[in-house]
């Protein structure tokens, strides 16, 4: 396995398993008696062909960058973080009181202001989690589950006891003052005059995410703190061995990560739904793992599967418009992605390894 | 990339065109699924109705998550379906956002009021519903102990709850309501097996007639009131065929009349606030002959006498979500 180049390790495996996903998906697709066919070509140009598609694409993809990023800085320290719904479910709450309750002049004071708040939020959310692993050495996995349950219960009764407009049926906060709503990316792209669907929830937290990934690229590769975080995924022993304290990377590795699954919120709740609604977050948590592990935890790779599973979100959508292809079976699809890119790994990657080995030998 | 827009653009044309000679009506259903045996089953059952009896079509989509609500009713509007009926309450921000810019289209919006032109907005009295089922609930129970599981802890659950307290107590002014909720995420909505166990939970307390409004999980309360031998009382359509002998009654919520009505009206539709209650059919208690030996005539009497008395404005209701309190019970 070791002999694989490298460009095989990061492309052309996650490419054969996501073909042999689609193939899988057709193949059902199929047998349900519709056309696979004209469901990939509606999927395709749904998300793709028009500047409306690419709008919901990329705002899904803003989302799934930000829990995809977060699942992978704890990923180098060796920390499974499947807590990032609930991280970015409190930092919602966080993005939520920081728009609520201040008057702010303009967006952009009330954007950098609300993304420290909601990174502040997951952050703490995670803190917990962190320190029971690292000082109690509680499973992470577990808790962090725990916590997701704990957050929504927490966000469930704030949002029906407290948050909600007296006499509202829904259980969400007010909507957001106008001065703190977030250019949307046709306003962005308009500046340079690029025209763009005006009618897309996609918004200025797209740059920041892509901020986010090169901040993170550089944590991880270009710092000291990186370094140490990585070392201590590696081997623990090692790590502890070159002077590099187990408690404390356990504990800013699972900060970062709360504070990225955190900052999402900044994309759904300020950018979209201008106010906090209930379940906020659906899922975008979980499918963070899945956007991390295709892609190996480099931010390249996040950015790369947060656009693949942005382009099924929306693309599904598509689908459910206009065909009768029932919405259960654009959840199958997703699910075949996520198998075999992450459950089903070995199953391409054993293979491949060996047909590299087996061209080794002959050249040599 | 400009063929593929081009061609987007003509078929946008040609179903504009299409909608324009034939107004399709359209059913946005929200989340949780068509089939989830209660609300949104119900509106969709409307809607066959209505195809059923009049041969016509309709347009429908589920939606999947929170971003696809102004996105699926807008892409609707656009397809020229007119009137588009909108299920939930979730969708108030929605229509209050999409319905201003498609002036021409009618929007009929399901368990919440928007206040715009070219909107109906349907909202059903079921704290009066559930104060007649509350009634019969406490006529039945011999310990003087009911008990309620709702879906997730929200305002609607708690005016169903709250209704069901108040007819309790107006009948045993000493009952014991034992309020649950199933939990706190959506798929409380579809939990049978958390509601069949909460249903167990509160049989071992005492109590011997449960109400559940709880959706699909209602199925599980219903299940394990008929294993565990006590009644139950159903909600939203009429379930008393499920465990026939078992379930007291159901609470009707006529959703499926007000799809039903606001296809059938069509473009023509009268917009405004349309008050489903008990005076107008909207809700009410279920009869028929799977629960007629377990209601008696003096139950009956005394819950049409009640049902009389808030048409006319004698008993009041209190409504939960008017002012976030209830009188008969604390959440």
């Amino acid at each position: 396995m070791e002999r694989m180049p490298k460009w095989a390790d990061v492309a052309l495996v996650p490419l054969m398993s996501l073909m042999l996903a689609f193939a899988i998906s057709a193949l059902v697709i199929a047998a349900i008696g519709e056309n696979p066919w004209a469901a990939i070509r509606t999927m395709v140009t749904g998300a793709l062909g028009s500047t409306y598609g690419w709008g919901y694409t990329l705002y899904y993809t803003t989302n799934f960058l930000f829990t995809g990023l977060a699942v992978s800085v704890a990923f180098h320290a060796g920390l499974f973080n499947i807590g990032g719904e609930g991280q970015a479910a409190l930092g919602g709450l966080g993005v939520a009181l920081c728009c609520l309750f201040i008057p702010w002049p303009h967006w952009s004071l009330a954007l950098i202001a609300a993304t420290l708040s909601g990174a502040a939020f997951g952050a703490a959310w995670a803190a917990l989690p962190a320190w029971l692993q690292a000082r109690r050495g509680s499973h992470i996995v577990i808790t962090t589950i725990m916590f997701n349950f704990i957050g929504a219960s927490l966000l469930n009764y704030l949002l029906v006891n407290v948050l909600k407009p007296q006499g509202s049926m829904d259980p969400a906060t007010a909507r957001f003052a106008p001065e703190v709503r977030l250019p949307g990316l046709h306003e962005v792209l308009a500046v340079a005059g690029i025209p763009f669907s005006k009618a897309t929830p996609v918004n200025v937290t797209l740059l920041v995410g892509l901020a986010a990934c090169v901040a993170v690229w550089a944590l991880i590769w270009r710092t000291r703190l990186g370094y140490e975080i990585r070392a201590f995924g590696k081997s623990e022993k090692a790590a502890v061995y070159a002077g590099i304290r187990p408690v404390r990377i356990t504990m800013v590795a699972m900060l970062i990560s709360g504070g990225l699954a955190g900052m999402m919120a900044i994309n759904n709740v300020m950018g979209e739904a201008e106010r906090l609604v209930m379940n906020s977050v659906e899922g975008a948590g979980f499918i963070g793992i899945a956007v991390a592990l295709m892609g190996r935890g480099h931010p390249f790779g996040v950015l790369l599967a947060a656009l693949l599973f942005g382009f099924l979100y929306q693309g599904g959508a598509e689908l459910a418009l206009f065909t009768s292809i029932p919405r259960e079976l654009i959840v199958v699809i997703q699910a075949l992605v996520i198998l075999f890119t992450g459950a089903l790994d070995d199953l391409v990657r054993r293979p491949v390894a060996a047909l590299f080995r087996l061209t080794r030998k002959e050249t040599r | 990339m400009t063929l593929m827009k081009s061609l987007s653009g003509a078929t946008a044309a040609l179903a504009l065109m299409a909608g324009a000679a034939a107004a399709d009506p359209a059913l946005v259903i929200d989340l949780g699924g068509k089939f989830d045996k209660s609300f949104n089953e119900a509106a969709w059952n409307g809607a066959e109705r209505w195809a059923r009896e009049t041969g016509g079509t309709y347009k429908e989509i589920e939606m999947q998550n929170e971003a696809q609500r102004e996105q699926f009713v807008r892409r609707m509007a656009e397809t020229g379906a007119n009137p588009v009926v909108v299920l939930g309450f979730q969708n108030m921000a929605t229509l209050d956002a999409v319905a201003p810019d498609y002036p021409e289209t009618k929007f009929v919006l399901i368990d919440a009021v928007v206040d715009l032109p070219n909107v109906r907005s349907v909202v059903f009295a079921e704290h009066e519903g559930s104060y007649l089922v509350g009634m019969m609930a406490a006529l039945a129970s011999k310990t003087g102990t009911v008990s309620f599981v709702g879906g997730m802890d929200v305002p609607l659950i708690r005016k169903f709850a709250c209704g069901y307290a108040q007819g309790v107590k107006a009948v045993k002014p000493d009952a014991t309501v034992i309020m649950n909720m199933t939990g706190t995420t959506p798929a409380a909505w579809n939990d049978p097996v958390k509601g069949g166990e909460l249903t167990k939970a509160q049989i071992a307390q005492g109590s011997d007639v449960v109400y559940a409004a709880a959706g699909g999980t209602g199925i599980g309360v219903l299940q394990a009131a008929a294993d565990g031998g006590i009644l139950s009382i159903g909600v939203d359509s009429n379930q008393n065929h499920l465990h026939p002998g078992k379930v007291l009654t159901s609470m009707m919520k006529r959703v499926d009349n007000a799809v039903y009505d606001a296809f059938k009206a069509g473009t023509a539709l009268e917009t405004g606030v349309v008050s489903m209650n008990l005076a107008s059919g909207g809700v009410g208690y279920a009869l028929d002959e799977n629960n007629a030996p377990l209601v008696s005539d003096e139950m009956k009497a005394a819950v049409d006498a009640a049902a009389a008395k808030i048409m006319s404005g004698e008993i009041v209701v209190h409504d939960y979500t008017t002012d976030d309190t209830c009188p008969a019970a604390t959440f």
